[in-house]
């Protein structure tokens, strides 16, 4: 997690320098609030796992002492890690959905509405809506169709 | 799990308390009920699915605009030509730019390579949010179908530059709903492309296989997570940029519209003058190229990471200077947010130095992954297949491409190149080096692990040379145009300013390019219909995709070798050719078995030795239990 | 139809310029700058020696700013031209030197610290270098000095506007009709441009410059030529349907032909139609 949690802060430290250089040289609106939004597109998840690297290495929250380097690596993070250590549930995964589809389709509809006519609307409207029903019902069932 | 898992729980391979799928059991996985036929690409969430979905649309999408593109070098072959009207010609230069640049090069890299092969790089069993990623392609399939559509409407297409710079793009000047077409198209394929970044960004940090620690991800890996991070700065302002656009056509809004302010007409309040209400055409540039920038190395840097995985491949070494490469991406990625006005220095109101300055600094990490290409080569035992080739060309182009652009980083050169031929041969160059020449790399590389067969070398050569001919042809010339003072986009030209041959012999270059590509389309044809069999692991590869079966299971691994270094597969064939390098010594304790690996060390296993375990070319390598050994050494 | 006709107009008087929030690069008149002219001067002469260079492509630039302009880009061709030489020649001493011929697998080398730092640092170098020609040119392009002459430059779909806001001419016309803009030479023109309608852009290739005519910012620049001649410009921005069309020419003669051309056209009939009217003609396709 460190490595992500560096790579992200680094990404909101450089805007942060940026912002700042561009804004007082220039004064320009539209580019100053863009480069500021930028910056903390890198803080806020950098800040997130980096506070999951403290609380995976036992110190709570943001504790500035010395770390323990192995104890709380996943293992992904750890340089000797074996596949036994990845042991377990990676992840949850779902099947075949036609959900994705649904929504999809149901946004084309929409946008179609907005330049070819209103008739478009409904239709793609209530197959976005069935599929936002159906994918969390299909969710809850555990992933299948 | 020779059951069906439900819920279709994900256990990691290699995991000692379950039994790993064997080889003849494999079609045994989930995807075994799910359904079949034209409803399993509908219904599917398999990031190999959606990747090669992607590919193919995005395939098709570049054809039709290289079509787009050979009709407008056509046009352009004679000074007054009246192949199209000058309608017709606004349309198909539009076109032609906004379908290769939002519809082709970005979606066949970020949507179809990176969807495949990512997961297969880090060992993950797929991406992190499946369902997400199926809704991206859908978006992306609407979005491209609502671009073409326009083509049907009243009035056309949208004919106003792939830039849509305002005021042309306002309801005044383009009122056809072409333009609308156009604008929601985009509105879609960006949301498809945000979804696609935060999905891969995802699967790289909380996907990766056991020992793939960040500094040992491949280069094209680490290319596609700064690209993820790219497009999530980027793509959200073109969303909003394109969602005030349309207000500004509909909406009576007046962002950036400047002549015939009126306030908004409310039901019964008539509007009225106000000066107040007039917006600013540079805020569109601004926010269009704050996107547009970062776009231009959201098409680069996944192309420069193909390049990367196929240089040390052939070339039978590691990837020289890896993390150098790491850090001059995201240098480069760093850099390109900050750039953004170099497209605008003719504007008049921009702060020169300030764009000139960060724009020539990314010259500096573009020359450090030259040299590091260059590198990787160095001293190596180069082959030069199809994939190698390409590579080659892209070197080149790129390389002019990029010298020219530094060029245009100076502003006052820039001033008397701007929107001449000079640009559109300097983007063409970059682009094209990166999107065709490394992306048909890319897909002559991996074309053999997605469907286990390869594509004819000799074909693949005839397609490398004609094009890398074409490919000169077209674009020098066009430099030449540029200085003479050409416009670009312009339908018809004037016949005595000695611009002709110029414009034929590109003309000439743009033929053969398309020829080319008929080539390729052979290739593919005679690959399908009498297969040659790629084995797992056809080029000696590096990396963690060369591990499994061509193409892979159903999530991907049965069994993965342990990851020592960023070519874990590499490691595994050949134990006695580790890399050289400071720090830890990659593999030390990986290879506890000691099986014989069919003589990898003297290099002859170059045709699908060393795959998998269980795959039928793999060697000397037990199956089931004794596998087991081979993933998790004492 | 109308020709392109010149007249007499009552000129609505050249409004203090509004720049762009952005300008701080480039906003001010740069007399201060002498000195950086001077030194980049002496370092262009130093890095170009003796200008006796072949022109690469580019025109050598009619006026003084476009003739920066040139040098500016002979220094950058020669400097691109060296590194794509050194580069090409890496690659193909690779491709040729380094081909297959055993099944050897080669040293596994992945980094060497020395050759990583001389390849960061040098390009660091040179583009420093690059970026103070850069800094040097661009204000010397974009100075604004004492001028005799005013055009008011108004680019409009699909034509342009030149108007003498001193002497009360102004030329216009359309498309095909090529209008032209008379300036003197040896003398300072400032150019004030401005669009009408949509993003044009005034671009004159031998004179080595461009600049964009946005609607609603006024654009400010200065144009020394030091030859007549009549040269050609264009339309760069596309601009809509007939953006191919938008050619004029601007014909420089000297300061003693310019005041007859003056005097000429303060005495011409007033023929001419305003903007709209040009634009209402082309609208009801009057023009082809």
């Amino acid at each position: 997690m460190k490595t992500e949690s560096l790579f992200l802060i680094g990404i909101g430290v450089f805007f942060a320098a940026i912002a700042a250089i561009y804004w007082f040289i220039s004064y320009e609106d539209g580019g100053g609030m863009m480069l500021l939004g930028s910056c903390l597109l890198g803080f806020l998840p950098g800040f997130y796992y980096f506070y999951w690297h403290r609380r995976f290495h036992g110190h709570k929250y943001f504790y500035w002492g010395k770390l323990d380097r192995v104890a709380g690596d996943r293992p992904e993070d750890h340089p000797d890690a074996t596949m036994e250590d990845g042991a377990g549930v990676i992840n949850s995964f779902p099947g075949s959905s036609i959900w994705p589809f649904t929504l999809g389709m149901g946004a084309f509809l929409l946008v179609l509405s907005l330049v070819f006519g209103t008739w478009f609307l409904p239709l793609g409207v209530s197959l976005m809506l069935f599929a936002l029903i159906g994918v969390t019902a299909e969710s809850r069932r555990g992933g299948h169709v | 799990m020779t059951d069906v898992i439900d819920p279709p729980v994900i256990v990691a391979p290699g995991a000692p308390s379950v039994p790993v799928v064997h080889e003849h059991e494999e079609h045994h996985g989930p995807e075994e009920h799910g359904p079949s036929g034209i409803l399993k690409w509908l219904t599917t969430t398999d990031h190999k699915i959606i990747g090669l979905s992607y590919m193919i649309t995005s395939i098709v999408i570049f054809y039709l605009a290289g079509v787009m593109a050979l009709l407008i070098r056509v046009q352009l072959a004679t000074p007054a030509s009246s192949f199209v009207s000058f309608q017709q010609y606004n349309e198909l230069f539009t076109m032609h730019g906004s379908l290769m640049m939002y519809l082709f090069a970005g979606p066949f890299a970020f949507g179809g390579l990176a969807n495949y092969i990512v997961p297969l790089q880090v060992g993950a069993p797929d991406m992190a949010f499946p369902r997400l990623n199926a809704l991206s392609y859908w978006l992306y399939l609407g979005g491209s179908i609502t671009m073409l559509l326009g083509f049907f409407v009243a009035g056309g297409a949208a004919d106003f530059g792939w830039v849509a710079y305002a005021p042309l793009s306002s309801a005044t000047s383009s009122p056809g709903a072409g333009a609308d077409a156009w604008i929601m198209a985009l509105a879609l394929t960006g949301f498809s492309a945000i979804f696609t970044g935060v999905n891969l960004v995802a699967t790289i940090f909380y996907l990766r296989a056991p020992g793939m620690t960040m500094w040992r991800m491949p280069i094209f890996t680490w290319n596609m997570l700064v690209t993820g991070i790219l497009i999530l700065i980027a793509f959200p302002v073109l969303t909003a940029a394109l969602v005030m656009l349309f207000a500004d056509r509909h909406f009576g809004t007046h962002i950036y519209t400047v002549v015939g302010c009126h306030t908004t007409a409310f039901a019964g309040h008539p509007s009225v003058p106000d000066p107040n209400a007039c917006g600013s055409a540079v805020l569109w540039q601004n926010l269009f190229w704050f996107f547009g920038h970062p776009e231009v190395y959201i098409l680069a840097l996944p192309y420069f990471g193909i390049v990367t995985e196929i240089l040390p491949v052939f070339s039978r070494k590691p990837v020289f200077g890896y993390k150098g490469m790491v850090f001059a991406t995201m240098s480069i990625a760093a850099l390109s947010t900050g750039v953004w006005a170099h497209h605008m220095f003719t504007t008049g109101v921009v702060l020169l130095p300030f764009f000139s300055l960060l724009s020539l600094l990314i010259a500096v990490p573009t020359g450090i992954k030259f040299f590091n290409w260059i590198g990787t080569m160095w001293r190596g035992q180069l082959r030069f297949t199809t994939p190698m080739l390409f590579c080659i060309g892209f070197l080149l182009g790129f390389l002019m491409g990029g010298v020219t652009g530094v060029m245009l980083a100076a502003p006052p050169i820039d001033f008397f190149t701007h929107t001449t031929y000079f640009v559109v041969a300097h983007f063409h160059q970059v682009l094209f080096a990166t999107a065709v020449f490394a992306g048909f790399a890319g897909l002559y590389y991996w074309y053999p692990k997605m469907f286990g067969r390869m594509l004819r070398d000799n074909l693949g050569k005839w397609h490398f040379w004609i094009m890398f001919v074409g490919f000169w042809l077209c674009y020098m010339p066009q430099y030449i145009l540029g200085l003479k003072g050409m416009p670009r986009r312009v339908a018809v030209y004037p016949s005595n300013l000695g611009w002709q041959m110029y414009n034929d012999l590109s003309t000439v270059g743009a033929f053969l390019i398309g020829i080319s590509f008929a080539i390729l389309l052979w290739n593919l044809w005679i690959s399908w219909r009498r297969p040659v069999p790629a084995g797992n692991n056809p080029w000696d590869g590096h990396t963690l995709e060369w591990f499994t079966t061509s193409p892979p299971p159903h999530h991907n691994y049965t069994h993965l070798p342990p990851i020592r270094s960023e070519r874990p597969t590499w490691d595994y064939n050949h134990p006695d050719a580790l890399v050289i390098s400071h720090g830890r010594q990659p593999g030390e304790n990986g290879h506890s078995n000691g099986s014989s690996r069919n003589g990898h060390s003297n290099g002859s296993g170059r045709n699908g030795h060393g795959g998998a375990p269980g795959s039928p070319a793999g060697v000397g390598i037990p199956t089931g239990a004794a596998a087991e050994g081979e993933v998790a050494p004492t | 139809m109308f020709a392109s006709v010149s007249a007499v107009d009552s000129p609505s008087g050249s409004s203090p310029t509004r720049r762009g929030t952005l300008g701080s690069g480039r906003a001010t008149p740069r007399r201060a700058s002498r000195r950086w002219v001077a030194l980049g001067a002496v370092a262009a002469g130093l890095l170009l020696g003796g200008c006796q260079l072949p022109t690469f492509g580019a025109y050598k630039g009619v006026t003084t700013q476009g003739q920066d302009s040139f040098k500016l880009w002979q220094g950058f061709f020669i400097t691109g031209a060296v590194v794509f030489a050194i580069v090409f020649f890496l690659i193909i001493w690779s491709v040729f030197r380094y081909r297959h011929k055993s099944d050897e697998i080669p040293k596994q080398t992945q980094y060497h610290t020395l050759f990583e730092i001389i390849y960061t640092v040098v390009p660091i170098i040179t583009v420093l270098v690059m970026f103070v020609f850069i800094f040097v040119t661009e204000n010397e392009v974009d100075a604004l000095n004492a001028q005799s002459v005013t055009v008011n430059v108004t680019a409009f779909q699909w034509g342009w506007q030149f108007q003498y806001p001193g002497y009360d001419v102004r030329v216009l016309g359309v498309e095909l009709q090529d209008p032209t803009m008379v300036i003197p030479a040896h003398e300072t023109t400032k150019i004030v441009l401005r669009s009408a309608d949509v993003v044009h852009g005034f671009y004159v290739p031998e004179f080595n410059f461009s600049r964009y005519a946005l609607p609603g910012v006024t654009n400010q620049f200065d144009l020394s030529p030091v030859t007549t001649g009549t040269f050609r410009g264009q339309c760069t921005n596309l601009c809509g349907l007939y953006h191919s069309l938008m050619i004029f020419q601007v014909k420089v003669v000297t300061p003693s032909k310019f005041q007859a051309w003056i005097h000429q056209q303060q005495n011409a009939p007033n023929t001419s139609d305003s903007i709209a009217a040009a634009k209402r003609q082309i609208a009801q396709g009057n023009l082809k």
